[in-house]
């Protein structure tokens, strides 16, 4: 019995069924979501050691066997996003402990945002696609409520077009899955991935592949499918953008990933992989220019997010395992910056009273552990080494190099430099410059004057930035080794059918 | 009979993007409706249509023997329709605050957000 | 709009339609019916009361806040799973009594997890329908 790869499931599922009655005891909300943060944290923990340790781990619900049964599979990539989640699940709670107000709270903010882990996890943990389509919609229907909390016009806006967009692609999801199974007739990945080079009908398979490329592709907001990102990420509270922009759009690339290398084996993921090939640039280039020309500063970022994107892509058209086990650091790593980045613009928000960089300044002077913490987050963004982003876009570039795609290597090579020009921009406009005075220094609405709670999870990403950059050694390991279970997809269906079959 | 689904499940992909292609709310919602309840006769047909046959082994036998009776595709459209259910439940309320809140319907009118210069925050 | 027939058959249906909505649930295991179908029909029971009666008298029949009815719920569909737990079963293997009660049948986890979808469906089913017929909060 594996309990164990179910906790990550079951334990923030737990929190918020108890954390519900107390809606008028904000206090017992908050310890609850804090400790079960730190519990989940440990889970996360003991599973990847487990998984690193004794290969992967499955369970089957209710006792029935895979390919018939609910299946769980924590393979090393599963584990590694799980601990991603934990780390972010975690920093957000202490964070919205210094920024989120009494009003959001009385909206249900800690349960929804366990109910949202819940949702990420079970999608990372999951081995069977329709249970996919489930957990993504656990997480879209908690994501939902999260982006409208507080109801002012934009974010009822921004709501409408990510909630319409959502709709949408959770309708393709659910054709493409009744199409395959139609022609195959089983959801196992496992199992899927055993039957899928005998089926004749090829042509349904593309059109399920490609089905399927588009929804996750609206998830993790690829070109040209990631307008409504920039639209709707810059209106809700900060602690609600920042677990956005650092884990949603990568668990459509987290499912990019594991379909297009273990469902899909064939021809199918070949042409696929062919597609990403020109999308991945695409994604990097209009991502980039598109924050070059913003002076919001969470829109700048979102941008940015589209843009990192574009990377994970290139990463995972390559297939070589250096390629994979880059794309897999690279998301973490872009996880952890780009959370950091969002809490940095929260604080900024709260320190000079605006998110619109022409409207203020001199940071530096006034905050110069800001200015500290948001060189380190920007930096590894860019790529400056010893930083995390360095080690995450060599293994990306060399595998670009070896596999002889000059062209888009050459591509985000340039990106990254736009990349940096953006950071600079933030860098010059919020920090460096004299503060323009247009609006009062500090700003009641954003934070609870807890500043040391907004500051606490921005350096805890920036010391596990550097402790990425410094000790790259173990951790180019883990995800080598993650990126070669992931490639041996005999192993995979092995664990979850049991040899037999 | 199998002719008759297939026909009705492509009316209802092209009246759900139909109206989801409509400047107004309402027909969105409708549109997105319409899209959910055909990806479920979908996922209904490629079941294969059989009439009264069972989806058990028989009593004695070691298989399943044609015809019979799949129910899982069933089963993963009773788990669509809840989960469509609230989640166009949830952008019905949403959709009715936010013409309340922005005084429009019209999805043309709600750029704000998009605009450089929008989105005052 | 108010309509006396409607108001004063909805209080005799409300009755008759639970007791129906108890009937789906019980057959459900193996017959055409479960937690959900019962818990639609109790939720529909409630509706057709607030059509008839208006919110404010549908929310005073009910006597529960629906969110308490979701959370009751899901915490009994999460206990159904703790006797496969505890025993050292597979996760969420179900466990049966050996004996059945009458009218009532097989007692055993997965009839437990079924009233606990009864009870969340019937709860956000009534949030729902609450929440868009009153003013308040979404």
């Amino acid at each position: 019995m594996n309990l164990l790869v179910a906790l990550p499931i079951l334990l923030p599922l737990v929190t918020a069924l108890v954390m519900l009655p107390f809606r008028e005891r904000p206090g017992v909300q908050r310890g609850l979501g804090l400790g079960a943060s730190l519990a989940q944290a440990a889970v996360a923990v003991a599973l990847l050691s487990r998984v690193y340790a004794g290969g992967i781990l499955t369970l089957q619900a209710g006792g029935w066997a895979a390919p018939f049964g609910i299946t769980l599979v924590a393979d090393l990539l599963s584990a590694v996003m799980v601990a991603a989640t934990a780390l972010i699940g975690l920093t957000t709670s202490i964070y919205s402990l210094g920024s989120i107000d009494r009003e959001q709270e009385r909206f249900f903010f800690h349960p929804l945002m366990q109910l949202l882990l819940v949702g990420i996890n079970g999608a990372f943990l999951t081995g069977d696609l329709f249970n996919l389509y489930v957990w993504f919609e656990v997480m879209l229907i908690s994501s939902f409520v999260l982006l409208a909390l507080g109801g002012s016009p934009r974010q009822l806006e921004g709501s409408v077009k990510y909630v319409t967009i959502n709709l949408l692609s959770s309708a393709i999801f659910l054709s493409a899955v009744g199409i395959l199974y139609g022609v195959a007739g089983t959801l196992n990945m496992a199992d899927l991935s055993a039957r899928l080079p005998m089926i004749e009908q090829r042509d349904l398979l593309s059109v399920v592949a490609v089905l399927l490329l588009v929804t996750f592709g609206v998830k993790a907001a690829i070109f040209p499918l990631f307008f409504w990102l920039p639209a709707s990420y810059h209106t809700p509270p900060v602690a609600v953008s920042a677990i956005f922009a650092g884990l949603l759009t990568k668990v459509g690339v987290y499912a990019i990933m594991r379909v297009f290398t273990t469902v899909f084996t064939g021809p199918e993921s070949e042409a696929i992989f062919r597609i990403l090939l020109w999308i991945a640039p695409l994604t990097m280039v209009v991502g980039v220019l598109g924050a070059a020309a913003q002076y919001d500063l969470r829109k700048l970022l979102s941008f940015h997010i589209v843009s990192q994107i574009g990377y994970m892509l290139f990463a995972i058209a390559i297939q070589s395992p250096l390629a994979i086990a880059g794309g897999l650091f690279y998301i973490v790593h872009n996880i952890v910056a780009k959370t950091s980045l969002f809490y940095i613009s929260g604080i900024v928000r709260h320190k000079s009273g605006a998110f619109q960089l022409k409207k203020i300044g001199g940071l530096y002077s006034t905050e110069p552990l800001l200015a500290a913490l948001f060189l380190v987050s920007a930096l590894a963004l860019a790529g400056i080494p010893p930083l995390s982003g360095f080690w995450a876009k060599l293994m990306v570039i060399r595998a670009g190099l070896e596999s002889g795609h000059y062209f888009v290597t050459a591509a985000a090579l340039a990106v990254s430099l736009l990349t940096l020009f953006s950071m600079t921009k933030i860098w010059n406009e919020a920090f460096w410059k004299d503060d323009p005075g247009v609006v009062s220094s500090t700003d009641e609405a954003h934070g609870n004057g807890r500043t040391a709670l907004l500051y606490l999870p921005v350096v805890m990403l920036c010391g596990v930035i550097v402790f990425f950059g410094l000790s790259f050694e173990p951790v180019y390991e883990l995800s080598a080794r993650a990126a070669g279970q992931l490639l041996d997809v005999e192993s995979y269906r092995n664990a979850v059918l049991g040899g037999g079959l | 009979m199998t002719l008759l689904l297939a026909l009705i499940t492509g009316l209802f992909y092209a009246a759900g993007i139909y109206l989801l292609l409509r400047r107004s709310l309402v027909k969105v919602i409708f549109g997105i409706m319409f899209l959910g309840h055909a990806a479920n006769m979908l996922i209904f047909s490629t079941g294969r249509l059989t009439k009264g046959a069972p989806a058990f082994v028989p009593e004695g036998a070691q298989a399943l023997v044609e015809p019979f009776a799949d129910p899982l595709p069933q089963a993963l459209i009773l788990t669509a329709i809840v989960i469509g259910f609230g989640l166009q439940a949830f952008a019905i309320v949403l959709f009715r605050r936010s013409f309340e809140e922005l005084g429009t319907d019209d999805v043309d009118a709600m750029r704000t957000t998009d605009r450089i210069d929008g989105g005052e925050s | 709009m108010h309509s006396l027939i409607l108001s004063t058959s909805s209080r005799y249906l409300l009755v008759l339609l639970q007791l129906f909505s108890v009937f789906l649930l019980l057959r459900g295991h193996n017959e055409p019916g479960g937690g959900f179908a019962g818990g639609l029909v109790a939720a529909a029971a409630y509706a057709l009361y607030f059509i008839a009666n208006g919110v404010e008298e549908a929310r005073r029949v009910f006597r529960f806040e629906p969110l308490t009815v979701v959370v009751a719920g899901l915490g009994v569909a999460l206990a159904s799973t703790l006797p496969s737990i505890l025993g050292g079963m597979e996760f969420m293997q179900s466990v049966w009594g050996n004996t059945g009660i009458p009218v009532i049948g097989k007692v055993g986890t997965p009839l437990l997890f079924d009233v606990g979808v009864y009870l969340l469906v019937l709860g956000i089913t009534l949030k729902i329908v609450f929440s868009l017929a009153g003013e308040d909060e979404p």
